[in-house]
């Protein structure tokens, strides 16, 4: 496939305008295969606005997003979604009263032909895509760790597991790029270090490349390849971990401009 | 007569106080009592209710016993307790008139016994059984209390005819979650499709096409209603993509109002369409009639023996288990295969690709279409697929009365298919179809009956009400959509999806960042 400079995806000054407000200002962004990127920045920095206009959700108001060297600026979710782009939400997003298995088998939807006809019918070729589904839904909720739980409602999932089947659900997609909201939101110190375990195991065995956002910054800094931090809609950072952890913008932006000067005042920085 | 099946609904449990909701703050406050107090009252209640209609209507007396009677031994333990106070109503009503309630009985109670992993397959084939034997033996049942006789086969093709129309909305409402206050407009479609190709309606034009009963050279077009069902059914389906690919993009209140407004100009054009630009469509508010007959033909009938019927108006000397078959029997049986045409079809997309993307798309838009469902397209396949059958059940039911008149298609009519689906439990397509023979009897002979029934037994010291009681049917049907809203809003025979969602609520709200990109 056509990817310019080994990128999944390449933004190019990215804009959204909702009336007057600027969400996100004129955001240049790219996704090199096969690495984990994180996307950080305050509470309204624009994180999840950039996330939804890269899914299809919200159409920019100007730029362009090219995912796998094609553009794909302005076109329906599940457009986006069939290409290869799975996601998350921020505030699960389950079908709550689904099952567990059912949540994973609609993710399946965009790789499946069948149609009204020969579903009525439920041709042999139903019968085996149907079948194939499934299987292929108790795998991944097997790697998942929801083997056992296949026929659980989704609602009365522990929160955890909750977050997984998201996983799962986006997964079932066939995804090439996972877009991961603040999956680590909610969970507890070490359910985050597992989770961040399980993202890297992603990278390494089902070769996905992952953008997130994320809040924690031990999941951030545990496992990104590539940080870049948004403030007001604007990305005043971006580079290793490392790089960022430093970076006076980045220290300014979550903690305020008498923060830094402070800590000047002090030899911190 | 089996008894409702509500003994355990899922999402309640009287223990733990589950207290939101009419019904549960009742039942609840019930459950609080003492045991003694409890029973005391109910069997005060029963014993009382059944002297007081003593007074009125013996058999209602009856009747109120018999209930009572059916309510205490499910609670039974089964064997032999349980088993041998089966037998024993039985047996009583086998030996005491009317004997018809003992046969009634039996097979209610012979349900009762099959294990319950058999139940998917059984219940529905004995529902069958009954159903196509149920010409046979209509007349002989039992008058029933304050109801009266069992609805005749006429009112059994209306029933059934409604039932289809209400099991193609649920796919619309109940599958899908698309409130469509307009599904009346896919009826008339379909009316008229059949309207057109089997009448005389056109008249400069003379096309026969395996019509029956009829003069070859008879001015007009006149094709099969066989074929005609098809046609009407995709027409009326095409119809459903046009209306609904402007429509679909709306969500929630937005779509039922364009609905209901495609729904009232429907019928409109056809009261109007006697002069489209000087040419006759609808003929107006004289409507269409009369239409072909159904049959077979000739050559098929005379091919299966005379079991396949030439035409079903002019038929029948065949006696079968002491029952004259008449051509309403016909078309009785006619429409229970397009009903079981309609319900398999429903359960085979239920659970299909696109029934669970149906589903997806009710319980949360957004992320449906995040995991690559294409929402126009899937809802549009939703409104087609109930059209199709709307327009089905419409263009038969327009054979069935020889005639469609635009005043059958009004709005009430719309409401009323989804009272059906309300009422039955919205997405269970059992209960739907329960719901809608229920409501569909009631307004064609059941509020007739009662009101005969009020008028000749109920009598305060000389003063008759003489009520016209199906002058308040939409009152009556106001009434009992409030009284299952606020004590049983999942239906009676609720989709435990859908029991869940109502109880729980729907994770509907706005996309969740627009609220916070603001920030």
């Amino acid at each position: 496939m056509n990817e310019p400079d080994g990128n999944v995806l390449v933004a190019t000054t990215v804009r959204k305008e909702f009336g007057g407000l600027v969400a996100v200002n004129d955001v240049d962004f790219t996704v090199p295969r096969g690495k984990i990127i994180s996307l950080i920045g305050p509470n309204g920095a624009g994180k999840t606005t950039f996330f939804n206009m890269l899914t299809g959700v919200y159409k920019p108001t100007a730029g362009t997003v090219e995912f796998l060297g094609e553009d794909v600026t302005g076109k329906p979710p599940h457009a986006i979604t069939a290409r290869g782009m799975g996601r998350t939400f921020q505030n699960i997003r389950l079908f709550q009263n689904m099952t567990a298995l059912e949540n994973v088998l609609v993710g399946r939807h965009a790789r499946m032909k069948a149609n009204l006809f020969n579903s009525v019918l439920r041709t042999p070729f139903v019968r085996r895509e149907e079948k194939a589904a499934r299987v292929r839904a108790r795998e991944l909720l097997t790697y998942t760790g929801l083997g056992r739980k296949a026929h659980e409602v989704a609602r009365n999932l522990p929160y955890g597991d909750q977050r997984r089947l998201e996983v799962a659900r986006a997964l079932a997609t066939d995804p090439q790029l996972l877009l991961l909201d603040e999956p680590t939101a909610g969970m507890n110190p070490q359910e985050s270090a597992e989770f961040t375990a399980f993202v890297g195991r992603l990278r390494e065995e089902e070769k996905l490349t992952v953008l997130m956002i994320e809040h924690d910054m031990r999941v951030v800094m545990g496992v990104s390849d590539r940080v870049s931090v948004l403030d007001y809609g604007e990305k005043i950072a971006e580079g290793t971990p490392r790089e960022v952890q430093k970076n006076e913008r980045v220290i300014e932006a979550y903690l305020g401009k008498a923060a830094v000067e402070d800590m000047k005042r002090q030899g911190l920085s | 007569m089996t008894t409702p099946a509500g003994g355990t609904p899922p999402a309640s449990d009287p223990a733990h106080g589950d207290e939101i909701g009419l019904r549960n703050q009742i039942r609840a406050r019930w459950h609080a009592l003492p045991e003694l107090t409890r029973a005391g009252i109910s069997i005060g209640l029963f014993v009382g209710l059944s002297i007081l209609f003593f007074f009125v209507d013996h058999a209602l007396a009856y009747g109120t016993l018999t209930i009572t009677a059916l309510f205490w031994i499910r609670r039974l333990p089964p064997v032999p307790y349980r088993l041998a106070a089966q037998v024993a109503l039985v047996v009583i009503y086998l030996i005491a008139e009317p004997r018809s309630v003992g046969y009634v009985l039996a097979v209610g109670f012979a349900m009762t016994w099959v294990p319950q992993r058999y139940r998917t397959y059984t219940y529905p084939a004995a529902g069958l059984a009954l159903a196509v034997l149920y010409p046979f033996y209509q007349d002989r049942l039992f008058t029933v209390p304050v109801f009266g006789v069992w609805p005749d086969v006429a009112t059994g093709v209306y029933m059934l005819v409604f039932v289809m129309m209400a099991v193609g909305l649920n796919i619309v409402v109940g599958y899908a979650g698309l409130l469509d206050l307009g599904y009346v407009a896919f009826y008339a479609t379909g009316a008229y499709t059949a309207a057109w190709f089997a009448s005389l309606q056109f008249p400069h034009t003379t096309w026969h096409f395996g019509a029956v009963g009829i003069d070859p050279h008879l001015a007009g077009i006149h094709v099969t209603i066989w074929l005609l069902l098809l046609v009407a059914g995709v027409f009326t389906a095409l119809s459903g993509i046009i209306i609904g690919l402007p429509t679909l993009r709306l969500r929630g209140d937005y779509l039922a109002i364009v609905t209901l407004g495609f729904g009232e100009i429907l019928p409109q054009v056809a009261r109007n369409g006697d002069s489209l630009f000087g040419f006759n469509l609808t003929n107006g508010p004289n409507g269409i009639t009369p239409l072909d007959s159904l049959g077979f033909g000739h050559r098929l009938s005379s091919l299966t023996g005379g079991f396949l019927p030439a035409n079903y108006l002019s038929c029948c000397s065949a006696k079968v288990l002491g029952h004259q078959i008449q051509s309403t029997d016909l078309f009785f049986w006619t429409a229970l295969v397009l009903l079981m045409f309609t319900i398999f079809c429903s359960l085979r997309l239920q659970y299909s690709r696109l029934g669970r993307a149906w589903i997806a798309i009710r319980e949360d838009e957004t992320a449906a279409a995040a995991m690559g469902i294409p929402l126009m397209r899937t809802k549009t396949w939703a409104y087609a697929s109930g059209a199709f059958f709307g327009g089905i059940a419409g263009a038969y039911y327009a054979t069935f009365k020889s005639a469609t008149f635009p005043g059958d298609f009004f709005f009430n009519i719309s409401v009323f298919i989804l009272c059906m689906v309300i009422l039955g439990g919205m997405g269970n397509i059992w209960g739907v179809i329960v719901g809608a023979s229920f409501l569909a009897y009631l307004n064609q002979e059941g509020l007739a009956n009662t009101g005969a029934w009020i008028n000749s037994n109920i009598h305060v010291g000389g003063w008759h009400p003489n009520l016209d009681v199906p002058l308040y049917a939409s009152g009556i049907y106001g009434v009992i959509i409030l009284v299952v809203m606020l004590f049983r809003p999942e239906g009676l025979i609720p989709s435990r999806r859908r029991a869940a969602e109502l109880h729980e609520g729907v994770h509907d709200e706005p996309l969740y960042d627009t609220a916070s990109a603001g920030a």
